[in-house]
């Protein structure tokens, strides 16, 4: 495929209020079958979705914070969390969940990249598509 | 006359919560549910000072549940913030004379 395009799909609600977050998730799994070079972007309040240790038994919805750790299975293999929204929430890189993918020697290494406010901009502007949620 | 305020809305993104504790009055109380329980991790966020901040004017309660679905330990929120189950919300609505929700 000569046609290759940059996806990011961009991620800035909590998760749980509403259904951004869920939607994005599930078009990821779908958009991953068309073979893109795919990236995620966690920044904003999107930084509470990969959170560890969501139980959602007590609110009735389906919990899908288990499906990000699928993600590598996919070939979804570039995560972006930005580090300054993750600061001005109290977090840090250890509050989130772990997500990987086997590289070329068939290790488990992490997707997950913590980056900054300004590198964040340089990701997005490489992109053909952007899709927001 | 007391009022128990609800807030649903991040406060990292909306301005509700500021809103719901710049009008509530001594003897109320401020219940956050929903999206809203992710300022109440303790630490120095704007949030954080702003419910110490509120209390002991207000007394200052979270959701559980909703608390939980979001990975934030019910002991890693605010010190004095009071967390309860839906049982406790409705204890909350029937103490006071009225509900108002900052949507």
């Amino acid at each position: 495929m000569s046609d290759t395009k940059r996806f990011l799909y961009v991620n800035r609600k909590a998760p749980h209020g509403t259904v951004y977050a869920l939607e994005s998730l599930e078009v990821v799994l779908i958009g991953a079958a068309f073979e893109q070079d795919v990236s995620l972007a966690f920044l904003d309040d999107g930084v509470f979705q990969l959170i560890k240790k969501q139980v959602t038994t007590g609110i009735g919805v389906k919990n899908f914070a288990p499906t990000y750790r699928a993600l590598g299975d996919y070939d979804v293999k570039k995560v972006f969390v930005e580090r300054e929204s993750l600061e001005e929430r109290g977090l840090s890189e250890d509050d989130l969940m772990a997500i990987t993918h086997e590289n070329d020697d068939e290790e488990d290494v992490s997707s997950v990249e913590i980056v900054d406010r300004a590198r964040m901009a340089e990701i997005m502007a490489a992109q053909d598509v952007i899709l927001s949620f | 006359m007391s009022t128990l305020h609800t807030v649903n809305k991040s406060p990292f993104e909306r301005g509700s919560l500021a809103s719901a504790l710049a009008h509530a009055l001594p003897g109320d109380a401020v219940l956050l549910i929903e999206d809203a329980v992710v300022g109440v991790r303790a630490g120095e966020t704007a949030s954080a000072k702003a419910l110490k901040a509120a209390m002991p004017g207000c007394t200052i309660h979270v959701l559980g549940p909703d608390l939980a679905a979001r990975g934030i330990a019910a002991d890693a929120v605010v010190e004095g913030v009071a967390v309860v189950d839906y049982a406790g919300f409705v204890d909350l609505a029937a103490a006071h004379d009225k509900v108002q929700s900052w949507l």
